[in-house]
């Protein structure tokens, strides 16, 4: 490793060749400002289009500001990242990126957690000079079932563009027009809808503006609780209890479930259950499924669709129907948690406190954006009326304890409600990436082999890498595992398996960097990826420390078989568990 | 939900573009080069026309989106009977070419790289056409205009009534 020495604000340091003035500054514990920049370290992300200039530092000898994110440190290099100089054409910097934005912050839905307000706040700029006079673009706001754009609060970042190309590579947005135009979005600026948009989230997750926001239901659901004629039953997702505290002050990584419960409670909920119990629920059918299939595999069978792929993300889901429509037998049939949740809420237990399905309001809490679409797609409603009727994402939740006026750090701890809020766990560990092959082998080996499992932690199915591998030796059978997450990272294995050559039984993929713990909805990490490692860390915590951690033993799981669906996959699991996917993929044809 | 988006185009269009497409190889980092050629054939640039191309070059229409409205010179409307173009090149500049131009969009009632209703008429702006003696330059179809001054604008739309 070369090293070489640079002087930053008066003192000396030794960094390696190559370093950035931004990260040299950084590991001194200095704090030059940044807008555009960003980047995830072990995740690989990095989002440096050099072009907000906030981060702007003078280097002696040098004519011009260097903009510190971009700028690699020489040897000798004096640099000062607070000089007059530099102070002042920050200031001109800020203001020149203020001038053509909207100053309606009151009821944006981005105050209080934005990176440019905050920018403003912390440069303290108290009047934009030439402001009446500049273009203002106009663009229309553009509102799908998940993300709503207000492009007018663009700042040419290229963040969202960065995750839905390189890490995504959805590519349902880029930048577009120059000057004052410039903005992100689909192609002919049409909507979101009209674009092979998966509604990961991924972009509204690194937006530092309210440019990309999520489409906000909690108006809605307060109304349902003030209904006196709805029960409404909510379902909180695995990734949250993980992710919660942290809009309250508490520090990532600590899990909050029994206050998140509480508040939920006294929110006026009337039945405060869990989506882990449908995550084993999940374990139950998916399980089952790669079980038949593998059997008929090891049996010669060409039509045994192996590799089995997971299906419980609904990013994912979009994803294959847009791009890989061909494979779209391969994917288990299980529905993703939120939505087995919803069907089996409308069915087993509105029979069982006896009221109509139509008098019910199901409430989903989700680290993700992609369930409020997959919500409201029409295979997923009985009559026009809908399993899951609301979901709201882990911020949304935040905003709605904070509307309550509920102290959340000093709420004491309650449990789930029974019978649809027992879980174990295995289904807290969906939350993380490798977390749902996990307890999915721990069910498989079990059921398969008839014995006890000698271990439970599958350690090597965990960690951040973007693609990993192992092999579980299931009682003499080599079971061949495969793990991605991020769409990019997907795709890598997809097309293995396209072309013949995957060499995997099963295939966990997750959207979202991290699995849910790094959703869409999740609270915003600002580019700090240790924040997404330590919330995986909670979740595995968690599993470790629950009485029960195999699906198959959950006894409300075995409950609801013996009074209801029967068997795994039997017909009426079918029927409420399992759906089927489309093909969404743009054709070209030839005009007749 | 199950309905796809359609992209329809005529056989020849596609045999067209796929050729120019392949004669660079697919290659994703020659978009401006192909999306050139490509123009250079139809004329223009319609979202139908992006989409084939990045289908065969297997990149988003995003991506060949930004390159086209990033760029001037490329369009999406179709160039109108009489293309109408002003040069914006120095000399022509200071000699007024801005008023020019100013003149030919009150009349016609565009903007740069718009064309009119009927199609008869489409207004671009273009980089010095090599012709400064004559500044400032107005080129229709292949006739060109030299010493142009605000008040012969009117004259010279009458020519294609
Ligand atoms: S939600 Fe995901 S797929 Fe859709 S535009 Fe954003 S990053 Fe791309
Ligand atoms: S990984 Fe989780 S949060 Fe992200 S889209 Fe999939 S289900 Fe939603
Ligand atoms: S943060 Fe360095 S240019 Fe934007
Ligand atoms: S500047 Fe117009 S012809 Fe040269």
């Amino acid at each position: 490793m070369e090293t070489i020495k640079i002087t930053i604000d008066n003192k000396q340091v030794e960094v390696e060749k190559g370093t950035t003035i931004l990260d040299a500054a950084r590991k001194m514990g200095i704090d030059i400002p940044t807008l555009c920049h960003m980047r995830l370290d072990d995740l690989n992300i990095e989002n440096k289009p050099g072009g907000c200039r906030i981060c702007v530092v003078e280097v002696q000898g040098r004519r011009n500001l260097a903009p510190a994110c971009i700028t690699q440190c020489v040897d000798g290099a004096v640099i000062r990242t607070h000089s007059p100089r530099v102070m002042n054409a920050r200031r001109t910097v800020m203001e020149f990126i203020l001038s053509d934005h909207p100053k309606d912050c009151l009821i944006c839905p981005k105050s209080g957690n934005c990176d440019l307000q905050n920018m403003a706040h912390r440069l303290g700029i108290r009047e934009i000079p030439g402001h009446e006079i500049a273009e203002i673009s106009t663009y229309r706001k553009d509102t799908s079932p998940s993300i709503i754009r207000d492009l007018d609060k663009c700042i040419m970042c290229r963040r969202c563009e960065m995750m839905c190309n390189e890490v995504q590579t959805v590519g349902a947005i880029g930048a577009f027009n120059r000057g004052f135009m410039a903005a992100v979005g689909p192609a002919y600026e049409q909507d979101l809808e009209h674009s092979p948009c998966t509604y990961c989230g991924q972009c509204v997750a690194v937006c530092p503006t309210g440019a990309l926001t999520e489409v906000d239901h909690t108006r809605e659901v307060l109304r349902a609780i003030v209904d006196p004629s709805k029960t409404v039953v909510v379902q909180t997702a695995p990734a949250v209890r993980a992710a919660l505290g942290e809009e309250f002050g508490m520090k990532p990584g600590t899990l909050v479930t029994g206050k998140m419960v509480t508040a939920l409670k006294e929110l006026g909920f009337d039945y405060v259950f869990d989506t882990d119990f449908a995550a084993d629920l999940t374990i139950m059918e998916e399980g089952t499924e790669l079980l038949t299939r593998l059997k008929k595999f090891l049996n010669g069978d060409k039509d045994a669709n192996i590799p089995i792929l997971t299906s419980c993300c609904p990013g994912w889901v979009n994803f294959f129907e847009h791009n890989y429509p061909e494979l779209r037998e391969v994917p288990s049939t299980a529905k993703s948690p939120q939505q087995m949740f919803g069907a089996i809420a409308k069915s087993y237990f509105a029979e069982k406190i006896n009221i109509n399905r139509k008098d019910m309001v199901v409430v989903s809490i989700m680290p993700c954006l992609a369930k409020k679409y997959e919500r409201q797609r029409p295979e997923f409603s009985v009559d026009g009326n809908p399993d899951v009727d609301f979901s709201l994402s882990t911020r949304e939740l935040a905003s709605f304890i904070r509307q309550a006026n509920i102290d959340f750090a000093n709420l004491p701890e309650s449990e789930f409600d029974r019978p649809l809020g027992e879980s174990t766990g295995a289904a807290v560990i969906f939350g993380n990436t490798g977390g749902v092959i996990e307890a999915a082998v721990r069910t498989a080996y079990e059921v398969f082999t008839g014995k006890k499992l000698s271990r439970i932690d599958f350690t090597e199915l965990r960690g951040m890498e973007g693609v990993r591998q192992a092999t579980i030796d299931v009682d003499g059978f080599p079971l061949n595992i495969g793990i991605a997450h991020g769409l990019g990272n997907a795709r890598k294995l997809l097309d293995d398996v396209k072309a013949g050559r995957s060499k995997f039984h099963a295939i966990e993929v997750m959207a979202c960097p991290g699995g849910c713990v790094g959703g869409g909805g999740q609270p915003l990490h600002h580019g700090d990826s240790a924040i997404l490692k330590a919330r995986a860390k909670a979740l595995y915590d968690a599993d470790r420390d629950m009485p029960i951690r195999l699906s198959h033993e959950n006894p409300y799981i075995i409950q609801l078989y013996k009074e209801y669906l029967g068997e795994p996959n039997s017909e009426k699991a079918h029927h409420l568990l399992h759906t089927h996917y489309f093909d969404r993929k743009a054709k070209i044809v030839v005009k007749q | 939900m199950s309905t796809t988006i359609k992209i329809e185009l005529r056989q020849q269009d596609l045999k067209k573009i796929h050729e120019i497409c392949d004669s660079f190889n697919n290659e994703p980092l020659e978009l401006i080069n192909i999306l050139h050629k490509t123009q250079e054939h139809f004329g223009y640039l319609p979202a139908e026309i992006q989409d084939a191309v990045a289908d065969k070059l297997n990149i988003s229409t995003a991506q060949v989106y930004g390159v086209v409205t990033f760029y001037s010179f490329f369009t999406m409307t179709p160039k109108g009977k009489h293309p109408i173009s002003i040069c914006m090149g120095t000399a022509c500049y200071v000699r007024g070419a801005e008023r020019i131009l100013d003149e030919f969009k009150k009349e016609l009632g565009l903007q740069v790289g718009q064309t009119t209703p009927d199609g008869k008429f489409s207004l671009s702006s273009l980089r010095c056409v090599g012709a400064c003696g004559l500044a400032p330059v107005v080129i229709v179809g292949n006739k060109t205009y030299g010493r142009v001054a605000p008040d012969d604008v009117k004259a010279i739309l009458k020519e294609y009534e």
